[in-house]
């Protein structure tokens, strides 16, 4: 566990974020080599299911990363990603993932110095957690079964409501 | 058939070289990637030469997807798109991964910068090979531009443009054009009279053949795209009949009723039911205000159809909806005044003898409320003592973060009034003396000279409790003496509030309908800050004046003749080209349940009530991306974002975690991983 280096899946939005780490390099910022960048156009892109599919090939964390509330290049998209990203990480934490895996983080193209300290911060917490062994965990714990059957509930209540 | 990929791994002299085993990098990729068939590693990819090294390899090797790992995508991407694009290879075949920017420059650890290098470099190569070949649209540029606001900013824009020969629509919300500069007397640092500089402009652009100008009129609705934008302009109802009124102004003078002027006259002076804001309106031609007409509010009257020789008044007239195509937008909407009763300790609103800036500036205005004479609330009586209060609702975190940048200057240029019209003694109560422009600094040196007293420190309060006998009868205002370090009283007669300059009310709203944002403080964002300050995201839309930010008038000129500029060479290029990497939907996929409808900002999604389904107008999406990852039915494709493109770029980034077999459990130690599965090989 000692040289356990957690593998980060980072989803930067064109505009803002991804320029935040081209800043940083330019900057010659230094912070830990865990997070790997995946280039989207708006964090608003971000399918939940980009995300599950990390934990489940074997990331220990997930990274969304936007523009600040307000200045999204798409007028607002981040706003409807940061609704997806609570529930979604809701989810996750009810059904056992620890919260420290999965963050969502504003950096404008300025902040180079603000995205690289929330990867060393957040590639710290995971290095401290260890390993997320997704699979491998997920059939020994009896307390999921039991958070998924209760998110299924209330998956269809809220259907019930809306419909 | 399998793809042909093309890996190149760029030394960037020693900027990459220096921090990643680069010639590892490339043997690794070409040895244990699926379908790369060329790996190499090169000093410089950027060179000619290096670009030609790729350009060969499509020709002599049949490449069909290309991935370079260099500097940032934004620097670079468009040099090797045309790279593939000159050796006959679409450009969106291409893909650029950053080893630079995002690995070698933020790396202290060489082993562990290759292994994230490698992982990037797989990403690429996994995804290059879903991405599809994708061709650039064009559309042709109308030659024709809408202004919106008729303000200094916007009268210069318009006039830059028609002076060039291209049509101008200007649309304005009041009565006449000239903005918040029709209502100055004179303008600092040179003093000239505002409304000697400004009826020229306005007339200019009230008669120029190739401007067709809206006022009392607002924009409802905005389609389409760079261009060709679809604009429904509302024309509210100004019951007078633009084609028949000569401006004579006959029945503004017979109207009885008097109204107390909140616009033009800042709530200092009168007008009519049926007016024009002032005498120099452009156009000439009046509106009647039907929330205070007796005509409309009592049934009774009709004295201005009757005198009005004719026949221009029209009771019945209705708002009407003019719809216009133009190819680009300007918008040049201005600013709005703080709200002083926001502060209640400065008094305004309930002690009489407290003004707002722009009070004062009608007070001095030649043409304005008092005849320009400087005079109390009484309307008679000369004060004997004057103060003024910088920084009200700016640099004050309770209310605005920002400097409104021109009130230091303006309450100068009242000092200066001040003394030039009255024996009044006046004070200038600022936190710092901002005035950096050309002769600004001058002007300030000039008004110490004439014996403008200054006080550094924020006014605490406007009171007219006295405490002392001397003080009878004054307002006095408390302020800590920051230079002299004590509190003092200082008994004035008149207090002149320097309220802040504010975004529209309506900003947001219009910002939604033109598919560009404000900032948090609620200015429109440009661009880019320094090296883009009149364009937009939105291409096509164009801001200038303070409608971006405070600023003064020289600012404001030069940013509607550079967002003219801007629009002029749009139409000098005939035609712009369009993004193709936007969403679109799969009919035989979509349930119709209309979830994305809401979703996109620029109402680039329709719904096909016939077949039930919604569609993507394709000139109208800028390809954001959320409904594609909100359709729960993935009838959305997002091209170049495609779900299999990021997918199979997820499959590259953890190669070592996937190949592990046991996800994540050792260290991204790469020779551990069995050389023999190649990545995507599943
Ligand atoms: C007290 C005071 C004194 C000043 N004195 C000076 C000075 O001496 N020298 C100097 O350089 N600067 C001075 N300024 C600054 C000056 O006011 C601004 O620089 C200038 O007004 C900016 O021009 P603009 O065209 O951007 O905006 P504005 O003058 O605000 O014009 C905007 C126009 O757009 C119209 N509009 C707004 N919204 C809409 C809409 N939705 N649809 C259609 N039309 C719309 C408005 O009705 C208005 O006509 C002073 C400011 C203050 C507060
Ligand atoms: S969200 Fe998907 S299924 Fe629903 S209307 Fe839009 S495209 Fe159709
Ligand atoms: S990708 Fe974005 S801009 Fe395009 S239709 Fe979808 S939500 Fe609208
Ligand atoms: S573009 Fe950055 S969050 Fe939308």
């Amino acid at each position: 566990m000692e040289n356990f280096e957690p593998k980060i899946v980072g989803f930067l939005c064109n505009w803002c974020s991804y320029r935040a780490a081209d800043l940083a390099g330019s900057a010659r910022i230094k912070y830990p080599p865990n997070v790997r960048v995946i280039r989207v156009m708006c964090s608003g892109r971000v399918d939940p299911a980009f995300v599950l599919k990390a934990f489940s090939m074997g990331a220990d964390g997930v990274m969304v990363a936007g523009c600040h509330p307000g200045e999204c290049h798409y007028i607002e998209q981040n706003y409807k990603a940061m609704r997806r990203f609570y529930m979604l990480k809701q989810t996750l934490v009810a059904m056992g993932l620890e919260p420290q895996r999965f963050e969502l983080v504003w950096a404008s193209a300025a902040e180079g110095q603000q995205l690289a300290e929330a990867i060393e911060r957040m590639t710290d917490n995971v290095r401290r957690l260890g390993p997320l062994r997704w699979a491998e965990n997920w059939a020994d714990d009896p307390q999921r079964e039991e958070a998924l059957q209760h998110i299924v509930k209330e998956h269809e209540e809220a259907l019930e409501v809306i419909s | 058939m399998a793809e042909r990929v093309g890996i190149y791994v760029c030394h960037c002299g020693s900027n990459i070289a220096g921090m990643i085993d680069v010639e590892e990098v490339a043997r690794w990729a070409g040895q244990s990637i699926k379908d790369v068939v060329v790996s190499r590693d090169y000093k410089f990819m950027c060179s000619s030469l290096g670009q030609k090294l790729i350009e060969d390899d499509i020709r002599e090797q049949g490449l069909t997807r290309v991935v370079v790992a260099a500097c940032s995508p934004h620097l670079h991407e468009k040099t090797f798109r045309r790279a593939c694009q000159n050796a006959g290879l679409n450009q969106y075949l291409c893909q650029m991964t950053n080893i630079r920017e995002h690995v070698s420059w933020v790396s202290t650890d060489r082993q562990k910068a290759t292994e994230k290098a490698k992982a990037l470099v797989a990403a690429a190569a996994e995804r290059v090979k879903h991405q599809r070949p994708l061709e650039q649209g064009f559309v042709k540029v109308n030659p024709a531009t809408l202004v919106i606001g008729g303000g200094i900013a916007g009268l210069q824009a318009t006039l830059e443009l028609a002076d060039a020969g291209y049509p101008v629509y200007l649309v304005e919300r009041e009565p006449s054009i000239g903005g918040h500069m029709a209502q100055f007397d004179k303008t600092f640092p040179t003093l000239d009279c505002s409304a000697c500089i400004l009826t020229p402009k306005m007339s200019e652009v009230g008669q120029h053949e190739n401007v067709k100008m809206f006022t009392y009129a607002e924009v409802e609705e905005v389609s389409g795209s760079v261009g060709c934008f679809k604009v429904k302009i509302r024309q509210k109802a100004r019951h007078v009949i633009f084609e028949k009124c000569t401006g004579c102004g006959i029945c503004v003078e017979k109207c009885p009723r008097k109204v107390v002027d909140n616009v033009f006259e800042a709530g200092m002076g009168y007008r009519k039911a049926i007016y024009t804001p002032f005498p120099q309106a452009v156009p000439r031609t009046p509106v009647i205000d039907t929330a205070n007409c007796t005509w409309f509010t009592r049934g009774k009257c009709q004295v201005c159809s009757k005198v009005c020789p004719t026949q221009a008044i029209d009771y019945d007239q209705k708002d009407e909806i003019i719809q216009i195509e133009v190819g680009n937008i300007i918008v040049a909407t201005g600013w709005k005044l703080f709200d002083c009763t926001r502060i209640p300790q400065y008094g305004y609103g309930r002690l009489a003898n407290v003004f707002t800036n722009m009070e004062f500036e009608r007070m001095c205005n030649a043409a304005g409320p008092t005849g320009g004479k400087i005079v109390l609330r009484d309307g008679k009586t000369e004060p004997r003592r004057i103060a003024i209060i910088h920084c009200v609702g700016s640099r004050d975190v309770r209310h605005n973060q920002y400097c409104s940048a021109v009130c230091c200057m303006a309450a100068l240029k009242f000092g200066h009034l001040v003394l030039e019209k009255t024996k009044a003694e006046v004070y200038s109560f600022y936190i710092d003396m901002r005035t950096p422009m050309k002769d600004y600094e001058e002007f300030y040196q000039r008004l110490l000279e004439e014996g403008m007293h200054f006080v550094r420190g924020k006014v605490a309060e406007v009171t007219d409790a006295a405490r002392l006998p001397d003080e009878q009868g004054s307002l006095i205002v408390q302020v800590e003496d920051t230079l002299l370090g004590t509190q003092r009283r200082i008994p004035v007669d008149m207090v002149v509030l320097m309220a802040a300059l504010e975004p529209q009310a309506d900003a947001k709203e219009l910002g939604l309908k033109l598919g560009i944002s404000c900032s948090m403080a609620g200015w429109y964002t440009e661009r880019h800050p320094k090296l883009d300050p009149v364009a937009t995201m939105t291409d096509g839309v164009f801001v200038a004046g303070a409608c971006q930010g405070p600023k003064d008038i020289p600012a404001s000129v030069a940013q509607g003749a550079a967002a003219a500029a801007r629009v002029a060479g749009m139409i000098t290029a005939g035609k712009v080209t369009i993004e193709p990497i936007i969403a679109s939907i799969d009919e035989q996929k979509c349930s119709g349940c209309r979830i994305c409808n809401n979703l996109c900002p620029y109402n680039a999604i329709e719904y096909d009530e016939e077949k039930g389904v919604s569609r993507v107008v394709a000139a109208m999406c800028k390809g954001c991306g959320t409904c594609v990852s909100a359709c729960p039915a993935n009838a959305i494709t997002g091209a170049h974002f495609s779900n299999e493109q990021i997918a199979a770029e997820l499959e590259g980034i953890l190669w070592d975690a996937i190949a592990d077999g046991r996800p994540a459990s050792a260290a991204p130690d790469g020779s551990k991983a069995p050389q023999s599965t190649p990545v995507g090989a599943a």
